[in-house]
């Protein structure tokens, strides 16, 4: 069980948080002609916008309630309002997400009543659901952000009670948490499509954020993600599996309303948990373990054993949110590392879980001052620590939220057998570049050999 | 800050419009507002200080998705690429612990980093709550001796625009003035040149453009006292005020600050850009007919000559490539008319331009320099400058990385000319670049490609079909 130690200090240096409503906005951008708006200042949406664009290279729709100096002091219950109204007028969304800032908090408003005065003046947009959560960025992450609207969104599209499990057959709910790419949420469908099951992703970000160009030029709205409707139908389904611990409380209340059964799982990278996923979709299919997959699995131990010399005893330092982070730390201690350094930037129940003796609640300083401490080999996180690394000397896996500096690291595939099997090969490449075990040239002082300065042997690096 | 001074700043006695309605009057309209907020603008303004600590008061959002993302640079200290925020909690809005959080960060920031000054942006919750930053700043300031400015800049004041101005008048207020620069060494001093101290206000050195220019600078033996803020460092800041003239970058936003440089410091100011050939040339005469040194001008104008000369060399095998392409530009202000002058330059015809955030000065110079068949573009909207991609037949859309993915979505090639850029585009040899990449992304294979159905499809042409 790991330490945590708190925050101690007054001042946060190289952040590597992202904040509540910019996750938010993420989890309804995985939903089908959607767009979530902020109830804030415009620079919230601003800045939210342009953090996610430039991670996906992608339009992203993104709207605010535009609070100034006169609705912040005054009130801005109006601004909502109008905005729900300005927006549902001009794109006809299947559904709008209606975050809180800090701000809006700050100031005290009551999200959920706004919305319910919002359909009272405007009843013919009754049938937009409007799905309001608060998300103050002074408490939580991105994580915490994105898991509060999957659960708000549950909380407005099933709001009565259901007992009609398994009324679609094959139908499998997969609640998606924010540590999977777009590309982890692609192969995660493709798993659960090869045991006959038809996969019901919230939120689907694997088929809004891909990357891909469609006919359409334009769109105000979200290209692709959950169908709004296919939501209400998520009490029909089998089963639920609940990808990531953050996720939890919202499967609670999908449990809870709608009977239907989950399995949970906290990673999907490593043998063990990728077995354990595999193993469910058995059960639940109660089909056999595809051929394909099975190769899959072989492939990966191969891997495993390859990479094995590389990544025994390697000392790696990890900051990214709470499940990432539990993720990676499982990953890399499965292959014999040591995780010297871990940092998250809030705090979670899966965090005492995490594979190192510590785990501070911090920023990117905390990191570099742990990892430097630790002598850790490589580094485990986003593009904001390329500084970091390049500081410690160390190579850079760039994970999680935002990568701005590389492309296509937005759909990169981690998880399942072929996703491990990759992140294993990476690892071990980054190490070999830029560790050398050997020991320094020594050059006896007998040694007679005429014209070989000292100065020719090269300097070795050692760790 | 109060509404009162609020009005005082979007009150600009040196624009030409300022008799005009106030844009920052126009409320925000919720639901359909793009564009940031004023700690944004004030921020961005800056941020590219090098040595300075910058703090960002206020919960994670404000710093959490904004730092280390501008490709401002320094040939120095890389102190200002360094995020700091006070990442306010829950506990801290609640019991009022804000105040405190700020005093004891200003002081962590001293000690691990001995800044030479350090500003602390204020932003919408701590501005709600009431923490009063200008002073804790000046509590700070005295107890670790390093000059602490408060630049109150809460989102919720306003625009972008009158952020920049809010950090204009921060700089004036509590900098400018309080520092005096070193005399030039005797061993810098050449025969027949008088060295002149300018200012450079509104130049952010975006992917290292100015150092293009500067040694242009150096040889004409004009000293630059002070880019406010491109490769700056605080006590080039507090020498602004001995300058002898200042020139404004492509900047309405910090007109400000040059117009009290010349009210309460006699220090003159002309407006002008470094983007094309014909701009740059004229952003040196300019300086010499404020400097009036009759030495100054023969040498600007030799510089001017031996330069086109060299540089018109250069582009002229782009000019061959990009003659006659038809360009749609949508951006700020100023740049809808000084990037226009650099388009021409290559013999492209700039066939719309976006005025939205243009002043009615800047409408008027782009009648000037376009003519009236220039179509102006005020919605900005993805479908309707698509629209005007179309109708116009664009070969290529340039605005700022956020309509990037708009312009690729619909198979439009197009040149990022904002702040987050990646290359330099100022000076003369800045045009080559330029020139560069409008070509690299106008002729690139992949348009046809992408525009073209799959052999098995049969349904029509995806995307826009456009003269390639």
């Amino acid at each position: 069980m790991a330490e945590i130690l708190k925050r101690n200090k007054a001042l946060a240096v190289n952040p590597l948080k992202a904040s509540q409503p910019v996750g938010a906005s993420l989890a309804f951008l995985g939903i089908n002609k959607a767009i979530p708006m902020l109830h804030g200042s415009q620079g919230c949406t601003a800045f939210g916008k342009v953090f996610f664009v430039r991670h996906f290279r992608e339009p992203i729709p993104l709207q605010t309630t535009a609070m100034d100096q006169v609705s912040t002091v005054m009130s801005a219950d109006e601004n909502v309002i109008l905005g729900l109204k300005a927006v549902c007028e001009k794109s006809k969304p299947a559904l709008i997400g209606l975050p809180t800032t800090g701000l809006s908090e700050t100031q005290g408003t009551d999200i959920k009543r706004l919305v319910k005065d919002f359909y009272a003046a405007h009843p013919e947009f009754a049938h937009i659901p409007v799905v309001p959560v608060n998300t103050p960025d002074f408490t939580g992450c991105l994580e915490s952000g994105y898991a509060l609207a999957v659960k708000a969104t549950l909380e407005v599209m099933l709001p009565q009670k259901s007992n009609e499990v398994g009324k679609r057959k094959k139908q499998v709910n997969v609640l998606a948490g924010s540590f999977l790419t777009p590309g982890d949420v692609e192969h995660i469908k493709e798993l659960v499509e090869a045991f006959g099951l038809r996969p019901l992703v919230l939120p689907d970000i694997g088929d809004s954020l891909d990357g891909h160009l469609t006919e359409m030029e334009s769109s105000p709205l979200t290209v692709g993600g959950t169908p709004v409707n296919d939501i209400a139908s998520m009490g029909e389904s089998i089963a639920t599996l609940v990808l990531g611990n953050s996720m939890y409380d919202a499967a609670d209340l999908l449990k809870a309303q709608t009977q239907v059964p989950d399995f949970r799982f906290d990673s999907l990278m490593g043998l063990e948990a990728v077995d354990a996923f595999v193993s469910a979709l058995a059960e639940i299919s109660a089909k056999p373990v595809p051929e394909k997959i099975e190769r899959q699995r072989a492939q990966l131990q191969d891997a495993m054993v390859d990479s094995h010399f590389m990544l025994g005893f390697a000392r790696v330092a990890i900051a990214a949110d709470p499940d990432m982070l539990y993720g990676y730390a499982r990953l890399v201690t499965e292959m014999g590392c040591e995780v010297v350094a871990a940092v998250a930037p809030a705090r979670a129940n899966i965090l005492q879980d995490v594979n190192a003796a510590q785990v501070g609640i911090g920023d990117l300083e905390d990191l570099e001052i742990a990892a430097k401490r630790g002598g850790a080999q490589l580094v485990i996180s986003n593009s904001h620590a390329v500084e970091t690394s390049r500081r410690l000397g160390v190579p850079l896996l760039r994970a999680g939220f935002p990568q701005y500096d590389l492309i296509g690291g937005y759909q990169r595939l981690w998880v399942g057998y072929r996703g491990t099997r990759q992140t294993l090969f990476d690892l071990a490449n980054m190490l070999v570049e830029h560790g050398h075990h050997e020991p320094a040239a020594y050059v006896s002082i007998y040694a007679q050999r005429t014209g070989e300065g000292y100065a020719a042997s090269a300097p070795h690096k050692t760790h | 800050m109060q509404a009162k001074d609020i009005a005082e700043l979007l009150n600009e006695p040196a624009c030409a419009h300022n008799k005009k309605e106030k844009s920052g009057c126009a409320r925000p309209k919720p639901g359909a507002t793009a564009g940031g907020c004023s700690f944004d603008g004030a921020q961005i303004a800056l941020l590219p200080i090098a040595d300075v600590a910058h703090i960002v008061h206020g919960p994670i959002a404000c710093a959490g998705s904004s730092w280390d993302n501008r490709g401002t640079r320094s040939s120095g200290p890389t102190l200002y690429r360094i995020g700091m925020t006070t990442d306010l909690t829950e506990q801290d809005v609640i019991m009022g612990r804000g105040e405190k959080r700020l005093f004891h960060a200003i002081k962590q920031a001293v000690d691990s980093y001995s800044p030479k000054a350090v500003f602390v942006y204020n932003t919408c919750v701590p501005a709600l709550t009431g923490d009063d930053i200008g002073a804790v700043c000046k509590a700070a300031a005295e107890k670790t001796g390093v000059p602490v400015v408060p630049v109150d800049c809460a989102g919720f004041y306003g625009t972008k625009n009158l952020g920049n101005r809010i950090a204009g008048e921060a700089m004036f207020k509590y900098v400018v003035g309080t520092g005096e620069p070193l005399p030039v060494p005797a061993e810098l001093q050449r025969p027949g040149i008088t060295v002149h101290d300018v200012n450079l206000i509104g130049e952010y050195n975006i992917a290292g453009e100015f150092w293009n220019v500067a040694p242009l600078f150096d040889e004409l033996g004009l000293r630059i006292l002070c880019t406010l803020s491109g490769d700056a460092r605080f006590h080039e800041v507090q020498t602004m005020h001995r300058a002898e003239a200042s020139m404004v970058v492509c900047a309405k936003a910090l007109l400000n600050i040059a117009r009290k440089l010349q009210t309460d410091h006699k220090v003159p100011f002309f407006e002008g850009s470094f983007y094309g050939v014909t701009d740059t040339s004229n952003a040196f005469r300019d300086f010499a007919k404020l400097l009036n040194d009759p030495s100054l001008t023969e040498r600007t104008e030799a510089m001017i000559a031996r330069e086109e000369a060299k540089i018109n060399a250069e582009l002229d095998p782009w000019r061959e490539r990009l003659r006659g392409k038809r360009v749609l530009l949508y951006t700020g202000g100023v740049k809808s008319w000084s990037i226009v002058s650099a388009l021409q330059d290559l013999g492209m015809d700039v066939v719309a331009t976006g005025t939205s955030k243009s002043t009615e000065e800047d409408k008027a110079r782009i009648r000037e320099i376009m003519g009236d068949k220039t179509k102006m573009i005020t919605d900005g909207s993805p479908k309707a400058l698509l629209g005007v991609v179309k109708e116009y037949q664009a070969d290529i859309l340039i605005a700022g990385g956020r309509n990037m993915y708009t312009a690729l979505k619909a198979r439009i090639p197009f040149l990022d000319i904002n702040q987050e850029r990646e290359f330099g585009y100022e000076g003369y040899s800045g045009m080559v670049e330029l020139a560069r990449q409008l070509a690299l992304t106008i002729q690139s294979p992949v348009w046809p490609s992408v525009r073209k159905p799959a052999p098995w499809a049969k349904s029509n042409v995806p995307g826009v079909e456009l003269g390639a």
